[in-house]
């Protein structure tokens, strides 16, 4: 009714309302650019003693990490963080394909949606109940039935596999990156779900009138032309994985040391930020937490870019087809 | 011979995929029975009167719940919705109604760019602008923090429910002679609201799970607390704190936690489909 009304005004009366709106439209989407500016800016002017004390390649570089001394490295979180969140990505990826080809290729409608409605949710449970899960079921689980049993054969028949497993400990590198693993899982499969989507029905009714076999349609003709999405997903994913806090941090066993073994306690990026974050007194202690912050944001922003550039891409190659 | 081996493969690989789904979505039901299983002799008429207090409390076995949680997390999530939605929707806005803009395409890559942060920095962040410069921890400092984490949601959710709103109903207004402000505000935020409501929801539900940045910001506290400027307790920092802590009892309350935190996720996760669901029906009998 209101537009109704508002239109019957003259020209002049009509004319400020859009200029109003639009300037409010934008000064508050600024917020959003504001946002992304000063979070680079400050984090990085936080983190500026560190950088200068230490030097930022030394920084990155250095293995020591130690408060008491004054001494801080960023290397064994960096190496912590790349090891959980590409064995999450190996552990994942393979499932998650799997399931969007199930649901799109051979689930029927109903069953379809069904696992998609809960995969879904499994994206939108929080970290934190995961984690409580993990830590009080799945943990002593894992050691009981995998880890003692694996350190036990390998102390009997392999011991030099004993330096790369470690003793076995309820929280460690192997679960965090499991649950890692559940918990991007849901992304992979949403994005690899609409990839091969995306594909158009030409290309698989090519396959069949070739003679294919459902498994040759889905090897030739779906994955091949969903290859960019896959891959643009499979990088949000990382980064995901990456950035992923507090059930890795309740998980992993905080170990700030070099070198982590496979079943011996462990930190990354994230759960050093959770677990330090709140005890640092020392100045330099809290900007070298600052600078690891610095580096989170550095990785996963690269990583984003790079997915954003794969889609834009794709999106283009699509535009042409049409 | 070979057609026979072809029609294996086939068959096999069925058989795989069909267990790889159940892999993923396995995990989802155990994690739900557990939750269910080992809380629910945590939800007591106590659990919502009382707070939580010293360890001593609920070691001597005296009623302690974890009330300031509840409604602390209600707090902060309110206020940081608060101040999200303007930002957020105005960003979608911008995305979807002046994409000519020399602002949208940045702000475009940007969303996204954000929506990928780890909530972590946001809550560094928020410590840098905030809690340093006023001098403690604040429930204010939380409610910033998860705000940065809402408003890159809201503003993708916005723009791609107000994207999906057809074109004609904007050249209809426009053709009547409305000024685009009165074509976006009275037709297409009505035409897109399902969505905006969602994507807010979705927002609503992302803060009210999120810890990391809590933890750095509004703290935590023991005690049932209204004040914005000092520390204040939400669920999710609380069951981190709980299940970390050596007190048994601790324990079961934090899985009584879970049991709420999962219920809130899901009813906020069945909502927004049920909307969205009805929203493209709408829009499917629009276009046949």
């Amino acid at each position: 009714m209101t537009a109704i009304h508002n239109a019957k005004l003259p020209a002049y009366c009509r004319a400020p309302g859009d200029k109003v709106f639009k300037g409010l439209v934008i000064a508050f989407s600024s917020g959003i650019i504001l946002l992304a500016v000063s979070m680079a800016v400050i984090l990085w002017l936080e983190a500026l003693p560190t950088f200068r004390k230490f030097g930022f390649l030394h920084f990155i570089q250095s293995t020591t990490w130690d408060p008491v001394r004054a001494v801080h490295g960023a290397f064994p979180f960096i190496i912590g963080t790349l090891i959980t969140s590409f064995g999450a990505l190996l552990l994942a990826v393979v499932p998650a394909l799997g399931l969007a080809v199930f649901t799109v290729e051979y689930a029927p409608k109903p069953l379809a949606l069904i696992i998609n409605y809960t995969v879904d949710l499994l994206a939108s449970i929080p970290s934190v109940v995961i984690g409580l899960w993990a830590v009080f079921t799945f943990a002593p689980w894992m050691r009981e039935v995998f880890y003692l049993p694996i350190y036990d054969y390998a102390a009997a028949n392999l011991p030099w596999l004993l330096p790369i497993i470690g003793a076995p400990s309820n929280y460690n590198l192997v679960t965090a990156t499991v649950i890692l693993a559940l918990m991007i899982v849901p992304y992979t499969v949403a994005l690899a779900r609409d990839a091969i989507r995306l594909v158009p029905a030409d290309q698989r009714e090519a396959a069949w009138a070739l003679g294919a076999t459902r498994v040759e349609v889905i090897f030739m003709a779906v994955l091949p032309y969903a290859r960019t999405g896959i891959t643009a997903g499979i990088l949000l994913s990382l980064a995901r994985a990456l950035g992923e806090t507090m059930a890795v941090a309740m998980l992993i066993g905080n170990a700030n040391r070099l070198p982590f073994t496979l079943f011996g306690p462990a930190a990354t990026m994230p759960s050093l930020i959770i677990n330090e974050f709140r005890e640092a007194v020392e100045p330099l202690h809290y900007t070298s937490i600052m600078g690891i912050g610095f580096l989170l944001f550095l990785l996963t922003i690269c990583i984003n870019l790079l997915a954003a550039w794969i889609q834009q891409r794709l999106m283009g190659k699509q535009g042409r087809i049409q | 011979m070979i057609l026979k081996l072809r029609y294996a493969r086939d068959s096999v690989f069925r058989i795989m995929i069909a267990l790889m789904t159940i892999l993923v979505v396995l995990p989802l039901f155990i994690i739900i029975l557990y939750v269910l299983i080992n809380g629910g002799s945590a939800i007591r008429p106590d659990f919502f009167l009382r707070d939580l207090g010293s360890p001593i409390r609920a070691m001597t076995g005296q009623p302690s719940g974890l009330i300031h949680s509840i409604l602390g997390t209600i707090i902060i999530d309110l206020c940081a919705l608060f101040i999200a939605v303007p930002f957020g929707l105005s960003a979608g806005i911008l995305m979807s109604e002046y994409p000519d803009n020399p602002l949208a395409p940045p702000a475009k890559l940007l969303t996204s760019t954000l929506n990928g942060m780890p909530a972590v920095l946001m809550g560094l962040l928020a410590y840098a602008l905030i809690v340093k410069n006023s001098g403690g921890f604040s429930a204010i400092a939380g409610s910033m923090a998860l705000a940065f984490v809402m408003i890159p949601i809201i503003a993708r959710a916005a723009e791609s429910s107000l994207r999906i709103t057809p074109w004609s109903l904007r050249e209809n207004g426009l053709a009547l002679g409305l000024p685009r402000w009165i074509v976006i505000t009275q037709i297409v935020i009505p035409a897109a609201r399902p969505g905006l409501i969602t994507g807010i929801l979705i927002a609503f539900a992302r803060g009210a799970g999120e810890a990391a940045p809590l933890l750095l910001t509004s703290f935590g506290n023991n005690y049932l607390s209204f004040n914005m400027s000092k520390p204040m307790d939400t669920l999710p920092q609380r069951l981190y704190s709980l299940a970390i802590s050596p007190y048994k009892q601790w324990h079961v309350m934090g899985w009584g936690g879970a049991i709420l935190l999962l219920f809130f996720v899901i009813i906020v996760f069945y909502v927004g489909r049920k909307m969205t669901a009805g929203m493209e029906a709408r829009a499917e009998q629009k276009i046949h």
